[in-house]
Formats: structure tokens, sequence, C-alpha cells
């Protein structure tokens, strides 16, 4: 659209947002014109989501003053957001799991004024779905959807608002590749009416992709923006971490030992007794990392919890360096040598409230010797652990949920490698983590492996898959659907991931 | 079949239970906000005392009615502060809140005990009342049943078919969405609390105005808590609770009937009934509740924290 | 809404109040937040007091006096609080794991009829036995009793995941009810001349007075149970603080998934938890009926079980805090007693007060998590 007047859509001017012990939007200037896709790059923390949570009415700002098509306007909740036209679809859906897709789309808004008439909403939304491409039923049930689904309905949830300005927060995030290219074509349908769509992430190559202009975010400050034609993902990475990003890992050659870890025609059923994994069959050898890769929500959890003894499998058989496991419990696996970095940190892998030693010592505590247990011995064991492995806390005496993500992701690494393991099973491993965490957290991966030990990691990360995994496979609907090596070409592995089988996508 | 005595039970059970479902009834918009309150029992004794007294001093049952609503009402209004604004521990207020209860209505109605008061009177609804069994079992009951027949229906209309009733069930499954959606989460859980409250004082009021007539300390004897394990039993649904209010209350009619039918076992057993069977219908509730995958709201108990506006 | 509409509301009501999530949380308020909701619960009370057309100064100096005023007064309180930290004791173990067990008073009442049970009807069939023998008898078989009282809602909750705080509070009215039956009926005293009451228990079977108190009165009522207190507090303290079942009880108390997830068994330790809880409950009861009242009537407890659970919150779960707070509510209690005696006033204050103190303990607990500001917009 060059050379043609555009207006502005959103003029953001010195926004300031402060949380407890956090500036996160330092002065922030930040505008885009009606019909373009600006994308919001940055790191996780850099302040973009705040900014935008600003934007839609969910925080108001110390300081600063937001335009809408030139005048000045303040929301005090969403509700006020949306009543001008601004809407967000959030990374973490706002959906109520129990209710279904159309009691989702009205709920909050003012008409139907008392008696719920569902048909009448169902229609509108039928004639949005219409316009802009966008396939779902109303009378769905939020959890009997896929992730992908899901977003549909957030989107369509702004639209019925009559949102101008979408923001869309990390959207990419739980699609597959195929679902991307949708989403894509579905921006591009809603630019051409007329819409400004506002676009959080921090992946480089959809954002070169999909926007028209970038505005980097680093640390609550705004960096830059750039055109988005003439960036380069190197120039972009730089801007957005402040240094020279190697997109390399430096990883040894290693010869594979002994299966540690062997999964053989595994059954087991979801929370919500669905079928989750339909005859999994793999194994993990010695100084070997096994990639899984796979949109969540395709059994990977499931299949973690069977292999770590905490979900019950149907059928089939979990063997931990030749003894039979299967259905054994987390204790049997603790105790033989199986390492769990789960998929919640917070919830699962510490206890919060707990002080650092409790949590080192989380598993360990059973083997020490007698009933009882030293404490202060136990405290300066700690001490050595948290030196170690580089978490940087006060005292082992913190409770653990002072720490921040990528520390607590480390005290977790120094519980689990410090037993010396036979398998370890990650699990989405540095999801949320900073630069240098994730760095961290995948060099003990690496090191784990040079040590001998079989690793499963399971990532949404493809390029941390390719990155680290000697063999990748990729689960879809609860089914491996093939094993590439790591240099397979990623449209191959894109395939995979959207359900075709490898025999079909190679011909 | 012994009809007079089955139309005898049953009658029985609609008037024993209807405190009950008062009770159950508040206690689930309670819930289906996210707020458990465990005061139930001491709101529900000092809407009886309130009732009966200010009932006794208007010489006006109506007006106790209301003062137990009101009082209800406002006791839970500090349930609702401490847990919603305060967040604390729902668990523990509402402990403390029956504790108060008892102790303030022991201690109000200790010149009440055994002193004659008004009462409702039961209202005969003309040519229904005569039909043969169902008459006198639904047509033939006082004022505070009546309503409470008006009142589990449309409470199950609003709670399913109204966009307000929408609203309270965001709340309390989701209140994060529901505040994403516009929703004021802390106005609706107080409203919804306070609702709670003034239906468990009128529960209360209905033991003191029109079952057992009179003050005497203690006299709700744990059907609060019965409630609380009601609203379980009925999933949240205020027809279910119905069921579950008047299947108690033919349990505790029981006894009465056991005994004038010349049943040998002591009277003390008797008394356990209710208790016991409100722990086999947890069993049950809790056994369905997992099987069919149903379950409570799922943010009833956990306080709503907002990050800043 | 436009800015100028909000500088229009904000002038209507300047004040809001604001609650933020504190960074740290401040030791000093474990012994301040308890001493002060004591303070403002008996600023309240007077106020109630007051209410009443009595002066409360007079009344708490009736009260002061009425549980630490004489030797004897003292001796009064001690015995008050027996079953209080027996029973409090019990409630914060269970608490500790998350498990609100709400049934201390049942629990209470199964112990003591259990040692009513084996006290009027054993010593006849099986003679020969020495005192102490029988106490330890007496007391095993309170601790059983209450152990397997709370082992019903213990065994619903592990397995069936049904909520503990309704079953073991109805089980409390089934206890009580149970009570009535048996001194109304199977038990009842022949020379009692109607009143619900047992026979007297042997003297084989009254617990003893814990020796060496030589500081009160020599005809003081101080039993045993003031040894079993303690000796149970400083175990308890031990064993949970550095034992590893002890810390699987914190963590499971604190994390389920993550005690889950480390390999802790889960239902295993509900049931032992819940069997101590009840147990210590059972041992207050069987110490009360066979220490104090030596027979089996129909009100042995002014709801020490309920009291219980306001001890061990209000002293934090800490065994040894609880002998404290025990002793407190123990004079609180005697106090009471004292006000309905001297001036009318009725016991449900007592009760009042309780409630009042556990509110403001919760206000204060919210105060160490946040801080709670009142500012202008």
């Amino acid at each position: 659209m060059e050379g043609e007047a555009r207006r502005v859509a959103v003029e953001m001017r010195n926004i300031v947002k402060r949380f407890p012990g956090v500036l996160a939007n330092d002065h922030v200037n930040f505008s885009a014109y009606e019909g373009e896709i600006h994308a919001l790059l940055g790191e996780n923390g850099a302040g973009k989501t705040t900014l935008m949570n600003i934007l839609s009415g969910l925080y108001r700002p110390e300081e600063g003053e937001i335009y809408l098509y030139g005048k000045k306007v303040s929301f005090s909740s969403p509700r006020d957001a949306f009543a001008h036209g601004v809407g967000m679809v959030h990374q973490h859906f706002k959906l109520v799991d129990t209710h279904t897709v159309t009691e989702n789309i009205i709920l909050g808004l003012d008409k139907p004024r008392f008696i719920l008439n569902l048909a009448e909403a169902e229609e509108d939304i039928q004639r949005l779905e219409e316009q802009y491409g966008l396939k779902v039923d109303p009378r769905a049930y939020i959890w009997q959807l896929s992730l992908g689904e899901q977003q549909r309905v957030e989107i369509l949830k702004a639209l019925y608002r009559g949102a101008r300005i979408l923001i869309m927060d990390e959207p990419t995030a739980v699609l597959t590749p195929q679902e991307v290219d949708e989403l894509f074509v579905t921006l591009r349908r809603m630019v051409s009416e007329g819409h400004t769509i506002i676009f959080i992430s921090h992946k480089l190559d959809e954002v070169l992709e999909i926007a028209d202009r970038i505005t980097i975010l680093r640390k609550g400050r705004v960096v830059g923006t750039v055109d988005a034609k003439m960036a380069t993902k190197k120039e972009l990475a730089r801007m957005m971490v402040g240094r020279e990003v190697l997109f390399h890992i430096e990883k040894e050659a290693l010869e594979p030992g002994a299966p540690v870890l062997e999964v053989t025609d595994v059954h087991a059923l979801s929370d919500r007794g669905v079928p989750a994994l339909k005859g999994v069959s793999f194994q993990v050898r010695e100084r070997e990392i096994l990639g899984v890769a796979g949109v969540s929500g395709n059994g990977q959890s499931e299949l973690a919890e069977v292999i770590t003894g905490l979900r019950e499998s149907t059928r089939g058989q979990v063997r931990v360096g030749g003894q039979d496991l299967t259905n054994r419990g987390p204790r049997a696996f603790i105790d033989a040598g199986v390492s769990h970095v789960p998929e919640d940190r917070v919830h699962v892998g510490i206890v919060p409230s707990l002080h650092l030693t409790g949590n080192l010592f989380l598993k360990a505590y059973r083997g020490l010797p007698g009933f009882f247990l030293n404490w202060r011995d136990l405290r300066e064991r700690a001490k050595q652990l948290l030196q170690r492995f580089d978490v940087s806390a006060p005292s082992p005496d913190v409770e653990a949920r002072t720490l921040s993500g990528g520390n607590i992701q480390k005290l977790i690494l120094a519980r689990e490698f410090s037993s010396q393991p036979n398998a370890v099973i990650a699990v989405h491993p540095t999801q949320g983590l900073d630069v240098g965490a994730t760095e961290a957290v995948r060099q003990r991966l690496l090191e784990q492996r040079s040590q001998g030990a079989g690793i499963l990691l399971i990532s949404e990360d493809l390029d941390e898959v390719r990155a680290l995994s000697d063999r990748i496979i990729v689960m879809y609907e609860g089914e491996i659907m093939g094993e590439v090596p790591p240099d397979a070409p990623i449209e191959e592995i894109g395939l995979l991931m959207a359900g075709t089988r490898l025999e079909d996508a190679r011909t | 079949m012994d009809w007079v005595f089955i139309t005898a039970t049953l009658v029985a059970a609609i008037r024993a239970g209807t405190p009950l479902l008062y009770a159950t009834i508040g206690e689930i918009f309670a819930e289906r906000a996210g707020i458990l309150n465990l005061g139930v029992e001491g709101m529900m004794l000092m809407g009886a005392v309130s009732g009966f007294v200010v009932g006794m001093k208007t010489g006006n049952p109506w007006m106790g009615a209301l003062a137990a609503m009101f009082i209800g009402g406002l006791l839970s209004l500090v349930h609702a502060f401490v847990s919603i604004t305060l967040r604390g521990d729902q668990v523990v207020s509402g402990l403390a809140l029956t504790l108060l209860g008892s102790g303030l209505s022991a201690l109000i109605g200790k010149p009440y005990v055994g002193v004659p008061g008004v009462r409702f009177e039961a209202v005969k609804i003309p040519l229904l009342a005569d039909i043969p069994v169902l008459g006198p079992v639904l047509f033939n009951h006082d004022p505070l049943v009546y309503f409470s027949f008006l009142l589990f229906p449309l409470a199950g209309f609003y709670i399913y078919k109204t966009r307000p009733g929408l609203h309270l069930r965001a709340v309390g499954e989701d209140p994060a969405t529901a505040d994403a959606a516009g929703i004021n989460v802390f106005r609706l859980r107080y409203l919804y609390t306070f609702i709670g409250g003034m239906l468990a004082g009128l529960g209360g009021a209905t033991i003191s105005l029109a079952y057992t007539p009179g003050w005497i300390e203690g006299m709700t004897a744990g059907r609060g808590w019965i409630a609380v394990g009601l609203v379980i039993f009925a999933f949240w649904d205020p027809w279910r609770a119905a069921v579950g209010s008047y299947l108690f209350g033919g349990i505790n009619s029981l006894q009465f009937g056991l005994q004038t039918k010349g049943v040998t076992i002591p009277v003390y057993f008797l008394q356990m009934m209710p208790y016991l069977f409100t722990i086999l219908v947890l069993i049950f509730a809790t056994g369905e509740r997992v099987r069919r995958r149903m379950g409570a709201p799922a943010a009833l108990g956990i306080p709503y924290v907002r990050g800043e506006r | 809404m436009t800015v100028q509409e909000m500088e229009a509301r904000s002038r209507r009501f300047p004040w809001r109040i604001r609650v933020e999530e504190r960074l740290v949380r401040p030791r000093w308020v474990n012994v301040v937040v308890p001493v002060a909701s004591i303070v403002l619960g008996l600023i309240t009370g007077a106020l109630l007091i007051w209410a009443n057309g009595v002066n409360p100064f007079v009344a708490y100096k009736a009260m002061a006096v009425g549980a630490f005023g004489s030797k004897y007064a003292l001796g009064e309180t001690l015995v008050k609080t027996i079953p209080l930290i027996l029973a409090a004791l019990g409630v914060s173990i269970a608490f500790r794991m998350q498990l609100w067990n709400i049934g201390a008073e049942g629990q209470l009442h199964m112990g003591a009829i259990a040692a009513g049970g084996v006290a009027l009807f054993l010593p006849q069939r099986i003679p020969g036995i020495p005192p102490w023998g029988w106490i330890a008898i007496i007391t095993a078989v309170g601790f059983i009793a209450g152990a397997l009282w709370a082992l019903i809602p213990g065994a619903l909750k592990a397995y069936l995941n049904v909520n503990e705080i309704i079953t073991t509070l109805m089980l409390n009215y089934v206890a009580i009810l149970w009570l009535d039956y048996v001194v109304n009926v199977p038990w009842k005293d022949p020379a009692s001349l109607g009143f619900p009451l047992t026979a007297i228990f042997p003297k084989e079977l009254w617990l003893p007075k814990t020796p060496g108190l030589f500081f009160l009165t020599p005809r003081h009522r101080v039993h045993l149970g003031l040894v079993f207190g303690i000796v149970a507090a400083i175990l308890l303290y031990i064993f949970v603080t550095r034992s590893k079942w002890g810390f699987e009880v914190e963590v499971i108390g604190r994390n389920q998934k993550a005690a889950r997830y480390a390999g802790m068994t889960i239902a295993r330790n509900i049931l032992i938890v819940m069997a101590i809880s009840g147990g210590l409950a059972g041992i207050a009861g069987m110490a009360e009926v066979t220490g104090i009242i030596h027979r089996l009537q129909h009100q042995i407890s002014p709801g020490y079980g309920y009291t219980a659970i306001i001890i061990a919150w209000l002293a934090k779960l800490h065994p040894i805090a609880i002998l404290l707070v025990a002793f407190l509510f123990g004079a609180l209690l005697v106090a009471g007693d004292q006000l309905q005696i001297s001036m009318g006033l009725p016991m449900a204050i007592s009760f009042i007060l309780q409630g009042l103190i556990l509110f403001f303990v919760l206000g204060g607990e919210i105060l160490s998590y946040y801080t709670v500001r009142v500012e202008r917009r």
C-alpha cells in the first residue's frame, strides 16, 4: 500500500507500567496504521504482553496516553476497550471450558437482555464465520475443541464485538505449520477489510513472513521499529537480545549404547477418558537424545506421565534398563533412575512454599539412612548443589516460589541431574525461559547425554528439537507418525505433525 | 398400602426438607459464584433466632422472616469481605462464622427459650388440597413452603437460561475469563454470597417460625452442614437440590414415623440417620462426579487475584 | 469512559482499598498476629459484655482471678487445658496435611465411650492387672477408638476423595448421639435415679494425678493427661520437623501434585495422619472421663473439639505453641465458668469470643501475605 495516506489506528505515547519489583513498560511509544499487520517482537518478559494488556483495557498505565484514530481514550476495563473497537486474542485463551462456543462468545455482552436466546446468536456467529473463513461448531463445548479451533473462537469473540483493532498474543504457539498458514490467510483477509492487526511474537521467521512493520521491545523499552521487507533475521535477533545470538548449538557426536527406556505398544487414556496414546512404541538408548516433536495436545503430556509412572497405561509395556516397570507408580521409576523434568514447573516440579533444601531433596530424602533427616547437613549439600547448577538464590532457606522461572528450572535440574540418572524425561524444558536460562538448560541436557544418560526430549520448539536431538519422532493424535533424522526437511516434519505418516509424506 | 402413613410421611418430608432447601439453594448460588461458604450453620442459627425474636416482638411472622433474611445476609457479607476482598481462607472464615453464629444465637436467644411466639399457619389451597394424597402433600402448607416451591424452579431457570445466570456460572468456573469479558467478578461474588446468606437465614427462620416454632439453642442441629453436603449431591443444580432436600426431610421424618409404627430401634439411632445419610449421599455423589466427569465450579474456594488495573 | 468521566468518579469516591501481594513474609507476623487477634477479640468481647449490662472491666477481672488468681484456679485452668492440648495436637497434624479434620469432638467422644466401656465391664472380668496396666490399656483403647472414628472419613477421602469436612462433622453428631444412647440405655446406672449417667468407674481406672505439681493446691485435679499432652507435643514436634514422615506430611500438605511426582504415597499418608489425629483426640476424651468425670454422662465436653481447631490455627500448627495457646484457652473456659457463676453471663460468650478471635486471626493471616492499603485515587 505504498504512497497511500493511511490513518494511524493506534498510538500509544510514553506508556509506563509498574508491577511490584518490575518496570514492565518504560516510556514506550508505539503506533500502528489502519490496514497493517504490525508485529511486536521481543523475548519473554520484554513487556509486549503488558503493553497490549494496557491497550486492551486489562491494565491501566501509571503514565502515558492512548489515541485511537486520532482521539484520546482511556480504558477502565476490557469492556471499555471493546466498545472502542479493540479486541485481544490472548496467548492463554480466556474461554470457559465447560461452556459452549456461543456462550463464550456472548459472555459479558449486554445482549441478549435477560433470557438467553442462543439461536439468534448462533446465526450471527455463522455469518461471521463465513465472512472471515473461520470454521467452528457454535454448539461445541470448549473442552471438545482443538487448540486451533479454540483460537478461532477467540477471534470470533473479538469480531463479534466489532473489534477493528485486533491484538494477537503469540498466536502460533499452539498451531501446526498448516494451521499457521491458515491463520495467516485469515489475518490477511481481515486486514484487507480494514482491520488493524498487532501480532505479538518471539518467532523471527513468522514475524518476517506476515508483518508489514516490526517494533522490537527489550526489557520494557522500544529498541526500534523496522520495515519487515528490509529487515534480516540476524538484525532482529540482535535488537531483541542485545547481542549476537548463535543459532547453532555445539553437540558432540556420540555412539549410542544399550536401550535405557523401551516403550512397547502403549495405550493410555487422557483425563477426559478419551484415548490419548494409541499404541506408541520407541526406544531411548544411552548417550542419545530422542526428540519428540508435535503440537501440544497430541498425547505428549500423557506419554511423559506414563513413562514416569504418573499415569496408568491400559495396554503395552514400559521397560527401564530391562526391568518391566509398567504401571508401577512414580516411586518405582524414580528408584530405577528415571529423572523427570516436568511440563508444569511450578505446580508439579517444585513445592512452591517449601525452602530450596527441601525441594532439592524432594526425591532423594527417601534414600538417606535412618528415620530422621539431618537438616543442617542437607542444607550444606543444598548450598553446593545450588552453586554447581548456577541457581541464583540468596540462601537455601528461601521459598522456591521466590525464584524466577529460569532459576526454578535450574533448581529442578539440580535435583534431577545430581542423582546421575539413567534416563531423563524432559518436557518443554525451556518453555517461557529467557535466552540465558534456555542455553543453560540445553547445556545440562547435553551434559547428561555425554555422561551416558538416555534423554527423551518433548518440546514444541522445533528448532530446539532439531538442534538437540539425535533422532526425532513425531506425535500426532496419540500415534507416532514416523522417525526422522534431525536434519530432515522441515516441510516433512510439518506434514508429520499435521497427521501424515512418514511413508505417505515421502511419496 | 397404608396411604395415610405415606401421605403423612410425604407431608412431613416436605415440611422438614424446606429449611434445607432454602439453605442449599442459597449455598448453590454462592458456590456457583466460586465462594465456599461454610458459615451456613451459623447463618441459619442467627436467622432462626432473629426471625423468632422479631416475629414475637412484632407479632408478625413475616417481619420475622424478613429480619432473618437480613441478618443472614449481613453475616454473609462479613464472610464475603474476608474471602473476596481480603482473599482469606474460605474454610476458616466459614468455620469462624459458624462458631460466632452459634454463640451469638445462644446468647441472644437465651431469654426466649421456651417462650411462645408467632408462627406461619398453613394455608390450604381450596379445591386442590382435596385431591387424595397429592392434595395435602402439595397444597396444604405454610407460605414459606409455597415460596420454596417457586424458588427452586426459578433458581434453575435463572442459572441456566438467563444472561445473568451465564455470568454467574462463568464467574465460578473461570473468573479470569469472566473478568476479561468485562464482568465484575468481585461484585457478583459479593452479591451471590449475600443471596446465599439471606436464603440461609430464611432457612433458619423456617425452622423457628414454621417447622418447630419456638427457639431452642442449637435448633438447627447441623442442618446447615447437611446443606453444604447436599449442594455436592445436587451437582449445584436447584432441581436436584429439591430432590435431595425432600429426601432428607423424609429421612428425618422417618424417625418419628417409625416410632409411631412401633419400631423398637432406640430413638438415638434414628436420630443419627440424617447424618449417616449425608455421608452416604456424599460418597455416591463424589463417585458419580468422577464417572460423569462433572465437577464443582472450577474456581470454587479459590480467591480471585487479578493483575492490577 | 473518557478521562473527564473518570476524574468525576474519583471525586465522588476518593479512596479505594488496594490489596497487593507482599514480596517478603515478615517473621514477626507469626507472633504479633495471634497476640493482636486475642487482644482485639477481648476488646470486642468487652463490648458484648457491656451490651449485656455488665461492666467489662469487672467481668475481665473476675475472669482473670477465676483463671489464675489462686493455686486452685490455676489447677482448674490446667484441668481444662489438658483435653485442649491433646485435641489441638490431633487437629494440627491433620491440618498440616490440608486434611480438614473438624471431627475432633466426635473422636473425643468415641475415645471416651470406648474407655467407659472398658472401665465399666472389664475389671471384673479380668482381675489381677495392676493399675498402671489398666492405665496403659485404657489409653490405648482411647487412642484406637478415636483413630478408627477418624479413619472412616480418612479412608473415604483417601480412596474415594469424599470431602472430609462434612464427613468428619457428620460423625461428630453421630458420636454425640451414641454417647447419649449408652448413658440412657445399655450402660445406664440403675442407682442414678433416672439421670443419664453410667456408674462410677472403678478406682483402678481413674487416671491418677500428675505427680510433682507442688505449685498447686494438694487437692488439685490435674491428671496424667497433662503428661500425655506434653509428651505428645514434644514427640510430634520432633517427628514433624525431623523425620522423613514429617517431611512427607509437609510436602503433601503443601502441594499434592508435587508429592505424587516425587513418589510419595498419598493415600497411605492420609490414613496414618487421620489415625494419629483421631487417636490424640480420643485420648483427650479418654482422659477427661477417667481423670475428671470418672463416669460417662450426657455432656462430657463443652466443645473441646471445636476450640481445638481455633487453638491449632492460632498456634500455626506448631506443637509447642499449641501448649501455650491451649493454656490460654483453658483459662478462657474457666473464666467463662466464673462469668456464668458470679455474673450470670451465659457460656455462649465463650464461643463468641472464640469465633471473634478466629476471625481476627484470619484477618491477621491475610496481612502477613498481603499489604492492605487504603489509598487516595
